[in-house]
């Protein structure tokens, strides 16, 4: 019995297939979406920026439409608003991924809706061509709880940012969580403020120097997952803006799961907070610092050179080529254990075990969503659709005249 | 009935009072049931502390519930009680101010020790002092004649003391000559699966009844026949009941669902557990974190066809600020229900108070107003809450609805609706796109409907409508972002101007008085009875006065200026510092004359009748 085995809760229920319990596609799924609105206006864009859906045409065409087989595109996706990013900014990889993520859910257009809150990130429904919402700071999962609780045959995404949902939002984010409301959120961690020009955000390291702290902060930062973990997130996740590929594929797992998928994004804020997550994405440093988990797989990196065990409630680095531990020391990733996704959440910029990324929790319970349907339909049942006039005529009457 | 003399009313003010733990409004509200039976007319209020269970026979721990019913038409829960029902001192002090000279106060005499002459800060007995000598007074062992009654039963003597209330109901249905059925009915099914509890309410129930008549102590009893109400069918309904049904009716007739986000509040909650029944009706209710994910919940809702309503009181409102300017910009339909009490800051939670018209009118950033509708009793919450979701459809927009504590939790007798009979309400969502651009059928999210300048609305879900809204200023028409300087100033013309179209579903005001009258009193909200009954009291005095009352606040009726052009002296009676008056004088430069009452208390229709005199004298 391993180490793993022993801290492993039984009686957990055996982990979903990524789309097992999503509900079937609404009525009109698969109708040829329509044109966007303007398509045809060619996006000017910042220099160096890529034009989302290949190669920029020529005005007047319209963009790539729907593939000779009559499913929509990437381009179906993409507004015909100017993307006003700063150039180079972390936010445009994760636009370009869910647009191209979007083809392959196989959900209508016009079944999307993104919310989101305020900041830069919070930009991000403009530039998608479907049902949207650019509302207030730090209430986009409000707004995205009653759209999914009032309408659960739409597809709700929730766009925010780490200021947006764990600052002025943070109520409303383990709120959201422990319901369990059934959507994605895709927080863009930068650990800066960016659209108020550089203050520090609390996921900013302590001692951070930035504007509003000329000395150093001296906030403790959160660590997102351990805190959406707290509030009994049943799906928590990690990826990064350079790795488009780890990203969809988490995306998708996060639109697949029947519950808030949260997925939380390392964004590179070029302008204010340039190179934070650079030790985890890029070359030279990202195979030792950070590590790329799987459910049940071994905790392998370094490219197979080394691996995490646990020792006890804590994990360590072993080195895999010297001879005394092999693959089969490693921890064998168990995404349903609660436990396993504490210990693994609280890996957090640390001195000498890699930096986690991938899904560290998937527990699928009844959403909130289809719980209030269900009571709603449950009283409907019990007693019969309500009349307007035997309500006014409820309790004690009498008659004049 | 015995030998008692038997005197008619045409109408009578009881108040009950006593430790929020006497079940005072419990005996208030089963008194004001049996006098529905009765078949008068009635308006009630329920008066109590914020604190749940405040010390015992303290001041501030004392709870009222004041009833005024009659063969007449009752406007307000009266101003001047003809019977106080006092459980202790403190009840007894408390309300004192509140009785007519010459009026009865009916004591618990058992409950005039030094202790609890001390709790409610006497220095001397007023059973003795002569401090009631302007009243009738009748002690009565209250806590003995309850021991006892039901010294054979198997109740504790907590539970026995707490019981009195029953005996105390029992003795004010039979001075005033009300059924007592309906209260025995009520505890059989209240306390069906506690027999022992239930049969010693009844047995006081019947006990305070024949007391009344084997007593010497009283040598009246009264009698108020049947109001002359217009024929149908009635109840009794509360404020709160009423708006829920309000919100129902809408839902039904309409055929949108209606999301209702709340976070728990003084006295707004009721809506929240009145609308959490009606499930079947087409109602979803969502007890929020806070206020503003409340308002959120409600805004995503609309946003996604559905109506969003959101109920709150004061401080709840100025937490959904910065979400009622979103709903504003993004021209989504949404009710806003505040139903109002004494403010500023956490206040007096449980009083009433019209504290919040001009939080309604200016309470936001920027340039956001909206539309604002004002219950003017119980009954009429049904009616505005009715309004404000017709008004929020059709013209796209946010909406505030005032109510306050009084009408809240205050009574009257109801003629049911018949739900044919209410106004129509029909839902046009965008089907298809609105606009052609190089030839290609596009749509845009705020094109205007030329009568109400409604812009359209596009259920997520249909194809080919895919559009953004959101808190930035919108491009007008396209709905795109915008910042530009000019279509800045064109989008906050259109939205104002949109607001004030709202005048086009106003009824014409009516006149209540003398149309010839030099004076006019122009009131809005609950004050509406008040100020009617002291019109007639002025002018049965002889004076010439004339009352016109505001639904509508925000817009101010297209015909108001009209109205106003036939007086020359304005007295505007507010329950609070001075709000309507200040818009009257900014918006008509008339010298409207403010009368204010900050009491947490209605006002009574001789505070208004005094002023007319006061006016014209």
């Amino acid at each position: 019995m391993s180490e793993n085995d022993a801290n492993k809760p039984q009686g957990r229920k055996p982990t979903l297939p990524p789309g097992a319990a999503k509900p079937t596609l609404p009525p009109g799924a698969g109708k040829k979406p329509t044109l966007p609105p303007g398509a045809g206006k060619a996006p000017t864009l910042p220099p160096g920026m890529k034009k989302p859906g290949g190669p920029a045409m020529p005005p007047g065409m319209p963009p790539a439409g729907p593939g000779g087989d009559g499913a929509p595109s990437r381009a179906d996706f993409a507004s015909d608003q100017d993307v006003r990013w700063c150039p180079g900014c972390g936010d445009y990889a994760i636009l370009a991924t869910v647009q191209r993520l979007m083809p392959e859910l196989g959900v209508p257009r016009e079944n999307v809706v993104f919310i989101s809150g305020i900041g830069c990130s919070s930009r991000f429904p403009y530039y998608m061509n479907t049902y949207g919402m650019h509302s207030i700071h730090g209430r986009a999962p409000t707004i995205a709880t009653g759209i999914k609780t009032s309408r659960p045959d739409l597809d709700v995404w929730m766009i925010t940012g780490d200021g947006d949902s764990l600052s002025i939002g943070g109520n409303h984010i383990i709120h959201i969580m422990r319901r369990n409301v059934d959507l994605q959120i895709i927080m863009f961690n930068n650990q800066i403020y960016g659209l108020t020009k550089g203050q520090y955000s609390p996921t900013s390291e302590v001692g951070k120097i930035t504007k509003s702290t000329p000395f150093g902060s001296i906030d403790h930062p959160f660590n997102p997952i351990a805190l959406v973990l707290g509030a009994d997130a049943s799906f928590a996740a990690r990826t990064m803006d350079r790795d488009p590929k780890h990203m969809k594929e988490i995306l998708r797992q996060a639109h697949d799961f029947n519950g808030t998928g949260f997925v939380e994004v390392y964004q590179n804020c070029n302008i204010f907070n340039d190179g934070a997550f650079f030790s985890f994405t890029e070359k030279a440093t990202k195979s030792d610092k950070a590590i790329f988990f799987e459910h049940g797989q071994p905790l392998v990196y370094a490219d197979g050179k080394k691996g995490l065990r646990l020792n006890g409630f804590h994990l360590e680095a072993i080195d895999l080529e010297g001879g005394n531990w092999g693959v089969d020391d490693c921890l064998v990733y168990d995404e349903t254990s609660l436990e396993l996704a504490t210990i693994l959440a609280r890996v957090y910029w640390h001195d000498e075990l890699p930096q986690p990324f991938g899904v560290f929790y998937r527990q699928a319970r009844p959403t909130y969503d289809e719980q209030v349907g269900r009571q709603v339909q449950a009283v409907i049942e019990r007693s019969g659709k309500g009349s307007l006039a035997d309500l006014l005529a409820e309790g004690d009457t009498w008659v004049v005249g | 009935m015995g030998s008692k003399t038997v005197e008619t009313l045409p109408e009578a003010t009881v108040l009950f009072a006593g430790d929020s733990g006497d079940g005072m409004q419990l005996t208030g509200t089963q008194f004001t049931l049996a006098t529905a039976y009765a078949m008068n007319d009635l308006a009630t209020l329920p008066d109590f502390p914020a604190e749940i269970r405040a010390p015992v026979g303290t001041r501030y721990g004392v709870s009222g519930f004041q009833l005024h019913f009659g063969s007449v038409d009752i406007r307000t829960p009266g101003d001047d009680v003809d019977l106080l029902i006092a459980m202790n001192p403190a009840a007894l002090v408390v309300n004192l101010d509140r009785v007519r000279p010459g009026g009865t106060i009916l004591v618990n005499s058992n409950s005039f020790e030094a202790k609890d002459l001390n709790l409610a800060n006497l220095d001397s007995n007023p059973l003795e002092d002569g401090s009631l000598d302007k009243y009738r007074v009748i002690q009565v062992e209250l806590t003995r004649l309850t021991r006892e009654t039901l010294k054979d039963s198997d109740l504790n003597q907590k539970q026995i003391d707490r019981s009195k209330n029953m005996f105390a109901l029992g003795l004010s249905l039979w001075l005033y000559s009300r059924p007592v059925e309906p209260a025995e009915q009520w505890i059989r099914s209240k306390f069906a699966k506690k027999p022992e509890i239930r049969d010693a309410n009844l047995e006081l129930l019947k006990k305070g009844y024949h007391f009344g008549e084997t007593t010497e102590m009283f040598v009246t009893r009264y009698e108020v026949t049947p109001a002359t109400l217009p024929p149908g069918r009635y109840r009794a309904v509360q404020g709160v009941q009423a708006m829920a049904m309000g919100f129902v009716a809408a839902a039904d007739k309409s055929g949108i669902p209606i999301t209702y986000g709340s976070y728990p509040i003084t006295p707004a909650s009721d809506i929240l557990h009145a609308l959490s029944r009606y499930k079947n009706h087409g109602i979803m209710t969502i007890q929020a974190e806070d206020e503003i994910a409340a308002i959120g919940m409600a805004i995503g809702a609309s946003f996604g066809g559905c109506l969003g309503i959101t109920g709150t009181s004061g401080p709840g409102v100025a937490l959904k600020g910065e979400a009622m300017g979103l709903a504003h910009i993004t021209e989504l339909p949404l009710v806003i229900v505040n139903v109002q009490r004494g403010g500023p800051s956490t206040g007096l939670p449980t009083k009433t108070e019209q504290s919040d018209l001009m939080q309604a009118y200016y309470g936001r950033n920027g340039d956001a107003p909206m539309p604002i509708i004002a219950a003017s009793t119980p009954g009429d919450c049904f009616e505005v809450a009715y309004e404000a979701c017709r008004i929020a459809v059709k013209y796209m927009t946010p909406v505030v609805l005032l109510s306050d504590g009084y009408l809240a939790n205050g009574s009257e007798p109801w003629l049911i609706p018949d739900p044919d009979s209410l106004a129509d309400f029909e839902v046009q969502y965008a089907t298809e796109p609105n606009v052609e651009v190089d030839g290609e059928k596009v749509f845009h999210g705020y094109v205007r409907d030329p009568q109400t300048l409604a812009r359209p609305w596009a259920k997520p879900g249909t194809p080919g409508l895919e559009h953004r809204i959101g808190g930035l200023e919108k491009k007008d028409g396209t709905g795109n972002v915008s910042y530009d300087a000019h279509n800045h100033e064109l989008m906050i013309r259109l939205r104002a101007e949109k607001v004030k179209r709202v005048q086009q579903d106003m009824a014409p005001l009516e006149i209540f008085g003398d149309e010839d009258a030099e004076l006019l009193i122009v009131g809005w909200g609950s004050t509406r009875g008040a100020i009617e009954a002291g019109v007639t009291r002025a002018r049965n005095a002889g004076l010439k006065v004339a009352s016109v009352h505001l639904r509508w606040v925000c817009p101010l009726p297209a015909d108001l200026g009209k109205v106003l052009s036939g007086f020359s002296k304005f007295l505007v009676p507010e329950l609070n510092n001075g709000q309507l008056v200040r818009i009257l004088r900014d918006e008509f430069l008339l010298p409207f004359e403010a009368m204010n009452k900050i009491q947490g208390r209605p006002f009574g229709p001789s505070e208004i009748a005094r002023k007319i005199e006061d006016m014209l004298g």
